[in-house]
């Protein structure tokens, strides 16, 4: 260090750099030593493993629901039976209390068409929801409520065979979580 | 700290108004700016700065460790694997914890060998030396109850044979051993108290190296002539001379100790903790992590009952006994010179008892049969003489070399030079 | 300060070599492993070392073929056999193969059903008890974590040598020196009943497990010689990576650490001599 430039570089100018150099290389090595500390907080391998489940639906039955845990939360799976359907059909637009499908396959905005709350076309009879009462977070008991769908026995929020809300404090339908057919019997969620 | 001079002058009216409120940025430019430090400090002495950045290092990982741990004998050694193979750089903060508490032990005892060299605990320093002496009781508490946490073999058998050094208390000893297991043998009781009390024993070291670096303080530091502090150009301001000098004997050893970590990260363990704790079944040879050795092979020395001691409770006595003799080296060194630089015989038989801690801590890792247990309990012989017999006399029959006027002469003596003495803006 | 670090490298030393010269007189009890593993040439030994992904494929194949029968992997997951160079297709149809207990179903009754990635390699047995009554008391050890929960002591000097050498394959040289080690007992040495003579073994003559490899018992569809000797190394290999998954991530951040440390260390140190110039 003290051969390289001597004649050209005053002394002081040397020595302040080398103060901000050796300064600068401890900040860049005390913040990368800081970052497994973080790292560790995210969640871990075992649980980002199961953020995508599989679940086999051929013995769901039409008028069948099975729940499964997801992301440590509750998924509802049913099998609607076709007057379910056609009565979640019948219901206009405009008498919807959240007029948006919330379901995280389809634009955020999609409107909340009974097709637009299930599987897709040719699959009207599934619907996937997460479980989760809208409102503050209760489990809802399925096709109970004034509307033959889903009500939740904390505050008294009543869902529709297509799982939205229509009375009572909850402000949403309830959540679609992304999920495809990878299969005709096999649902992968997430 | 050191005689209430304050040279600390707030230059902003926040400063100001901080001083007059509280006053904690004069106390760290006081401590640890213009606190003076002897101009002659060696790298020897960069080993307290070392601790401080160890005992930092245990306690950010041990608590992101905490976690993800779980004490139950069940799954806490499931709970250990789950962190090295699934938590994110789980692997890095484990292997950091583990081996950082072997170089913690590495610091400290080149620390504590510094001390008796120089004769750091000499007056009045003796409290500083029992606090430093305490601090080290803690390290080794807390160390004991940290290996037992992953479950391992050897964490189970290593509990199982250290409470069982009380039951050799006559009387007592069985009680004080169920009072400490929380049953009959080791098991989910103790596994939960010794997590508990390895995540609170570090807080209070933490406290009572606050306790040594004020006393320190009060005293100022020792240096290698031993000779105190007398004029102002004996001394230099500890930022930024002192502090540059820890800082780089610091990345020096976080080099050792990164090593380690990257590349021999089970070199200092013992493949038994590998495999889970077994109650049923003792591994053939338990031996104690290295940093307990020479005390394990002073245990397993005395073999043989003195009077109406038998041989078990006589090795925990000898075993307790020469922790304990730290505590008093203050009055049993009977020199009036504290430097051993300047003490021809004390230097000697110092690293002779250096030699025989290495030695005591290697038959530690051998067998207890044959010819060890014959130079375990010479080595054990010449480790309670140098404490009791040779620091004593030495102190009436040594002629110590002649010292320097001062630590500026003893610098320039050195260099050989009648160089002008420069002094030091501090 | 130099005198302070010399004395106490030459009395360490010097102390050390006279015990270990002596304790070598000795004539003693017994003590196990009879001979040495033998040091072998792993691709993940040394600063640099990398799995080699197709011998851990050969490994895994011994595993699955001939040690699951009896050992079980508890702490190893079938997602992380990504790191054998699989596809996330090709680990879920290998999980596919084992059957993994599930339960309670919606009559309370524990099932099986085909495993996922994120389950844990099942047990051959049930727990402890049936293993060892089914290999004559002996519980055949879970094999998670083996190549680190095995090692004969290295002594002295040897121990030291290994911090340069970064001597960590103590695990793998064992199992491989343990599966091609076996051999006819010496004349007059007697084993018990249902052992198997082996002088690697850890803590005695004999063992209680069988030879488990022989020439052709799997086939490798990668041309490699199908013979014990390759056998041994290549699941050694692979239980090395079971033991150890982060390995490599592991050396290769080291290699950064340490061309930091170096680089920050020289830095600092000329800070410290530009500091320190005013003073002497």
């Amino acid at each position: 260090m003290s051969d390289i430039d001597s004649t050209q570089m005053p002394e002081h100018t040397r020595r302040d750099f080398l103060y901000v150099a050796t300064g600068a290389a401890g900040a860049v090595g005390a913040a990368a030593a800081l970052w497994p500390f973080i790292d560790q907080m995210r969640p871990d391998a075992s649980t980002r493993a199961l953020a995508s489940i599989q679940v086999d639906v051929s013995g769901v039955e039409p008028g069948m629901s099975l729940t499964v845990k997801w992301r440590g939360q509750p998924v509802f799976i049913r099998n609607r039976t076709e007057a379910e359907i056609e009565a979640a059909r019948q219901v206009p637009l405009s008498e919807l209390k959240d007029p948006v499908a919330r379901n995280a396959n389809l634009n955020a905005d999609a409107p909340a068409t009974d097709l637009s709350r299930s599987a897709g076309e040719g699959r009207e009879n599934w619907l996937v929801m997460i479980g989760i009462c809208t409102h503050l977070g209760c489990v809802p008991l399925g096709q109970q409520g004034d509307f033959g769908g889903w009500f939740c026995p904390c505050h008294g929020s009543h869902y529709d065979t297509a799982g939205r809300i229509r009375k009572g404090p909850a402000p949403e339908n309830m959540a679609i979580p992304t999920f495809e057919f990878i299969s005709d019997t096999v649902i992968q969620i997430g | 700290m050191s005689g209430g001079h304050s040279t600390y002058t707030p230059k902003t009216g926040l400063g100001r108004w901080m001083d007059a409120r509280l006053p904690l940025p004069r106390l760290i430019y006081d401590s640890f700016v213009a606190y003076p430090v002897p101009r002659n400090l060696n790298y020897a002495y960069t080993f307290g700065g070392i601790l401080t950045l160890m005992l930092a290092v245990q306690i950010l990982t041990g608590v992101v460790l905490a976690m993800h741990y779980a004490a139950n004998t069940e799954i806490a050694f499931a709970s250990v694997e789950k962190i090295m193979r699934d938590v994110n750089s789980g692997w890095l903060l484990r292997y950091m914890h583990a081996n950082g508490a072997s170089f913690f032990f590495i610091a400290v005892y080149v620390h504590i060998f510094r001390g008796l060299y120089y004769g750091s605990y000499k007056a009045p320093r003796e409290l500083l030396w029992i606090l430093g002496c305490i601090i080290y009781l803690l390290m080794m508490a807390t160390a004991f109850m940290g290996y037992v946490l992953p479950w391992g073999q050897m964490s189970f058998w290593g509990a199982t044979v250290i409470t069982g050094f009380f039951t050799a208390i006559p009387l007592v000893g069985d009680w004080i051993q169920q009072l400490l297991l929380g049953g009959f043998a080791v098991d989910n009781p103790t596994l939960n108290r010794f997590f508990s009390l390895h995540y609170l024993l570090p807080f209070m070291i933490a406290g009572v190296v606050v306790l040594h670096i004020w006393a320190l303080h009060v005293t100022g530091q020792t240096n290698p002539t031993g000779i105190e502090v007398k004029h102002k150009t004996d001394t230099v301001a500890f930022t930024p001379y002192a502090t540059v000098k820890d800082a780089f004997a610091m990345v020096v050893f976080l080099l050792v100790f990164a090593y380690f970590i990257f590349y021999i990260p089970n070199y200092l363990g013992h493949p038994d903790n590998y495999t889970e704790a077994n109650p049923l079944q003792t591994p053939p040879h338990i031996v104690p992590e290295w940093y307990f050795l020479p005390f394990y092979a002073i245990l397993r020395a005395i073999t043989f009952n003195i009077g109406p001691i038998d041989s078990k409770l006589g090795g925990v006595l000898a075993m307790f006994g020469s922790i304990a003799v730290l505590f008093v080296v203050p009055w049993l060194d009977t020199s009036k010179v504290r430097s051993a630089v300047y003490r021809p015989w004390y230097k000697v038989f110092f690293w002779l008892f250096v030699a025989d801690a290495i030695f005591l801590g290697w038959l530690g890792s051998n067998p207890a049969e044959g010819i060890y247990v014959a130079m375990a309990q010479a080595a054990t012989a010449y480790y309670f003489a140098f404490f009791l017999i040779i620091m004593p006399l030495l102190g009436f029959f040594e002629t110590p070399r002649r010292l320097p006027n001062s630590i500026t002469e003893a610098v320039l003596e050195k260099k050989g030079t009648a160089a002008e003495v420069r002094t030091v803006e501090s | 300060m130099k005198m302070f670090f010399r004395g106490l490298a030459a009395l360490g030393l010097g102390l050390a070599f006279a015990a270990s010269a002596a304790a070598q007189e000795e004539g003693e009890t017994a003590h196990y492993p009879i001979r040495k593993p033998v040091e072998q040439e792993w691709s993940f030994s040394g600063p640099f070392g990398t799995y080699d992904k197709a011998q851990l494929q050969r490994g895994f194949k011994i595993y699955r073929e001939v040690c699951s029968s009896c050992h079980s992997m508890n702490m190893v997951a079938f997602r992380t056999l990504e790191g054998l160079g699989y596809t996330e297709e090709q680990v879920r149809a290998i999980a596919a193969e084992y059957e993994v207990e599930d339960g309670p179903d919606d009559n309370g009754d524990m099932f099986t059903r085909p495993a996922t990635p994120s389950d844990h390699f099942p047990s051959p047995f049930a727990n402890p008890e049936q293993a060892a009554a089914s290999n004559n008391g002996a519980v055949p050890p879970d094999f998670s974590l083996i190549a680190k929960a095995r090692g004969a002591h290295r002594g002295f000097p040897t121990f030291i040598v290994d911090i340069f050498t970064q001597y960590a394959e103590g695990g793998v040289d064992y199992i491989y020196s343990l599966l091609t080690g076996y051999e006819d007992p010496p004349e007059g040495v007697e084993i018990p009943e249902g052992t198997y003579y082996n002088p690697y073994f850890l803590n005695a003559p004999s063992l209680a497990m069988a030879p488990p490899l022989s020439d052709g018992l799997v086939s490798y569809e990668d041309g490699t010689p199908e013979t014990v000797d390759q056998y041994a190394r290549d699941v050694a290999a692979f239980l090395m990576w079971a033991a150890e998954p982060h390995l490599e991530a592991r050396k290769q951040t080291g290699f950064t650490v340490m061309i930091f440390l170096v680089l920050f260390g020289a830095l600092v140190y000329l800070t410290k001599r530009k500091v320190w110039a005013e003073v002497h």
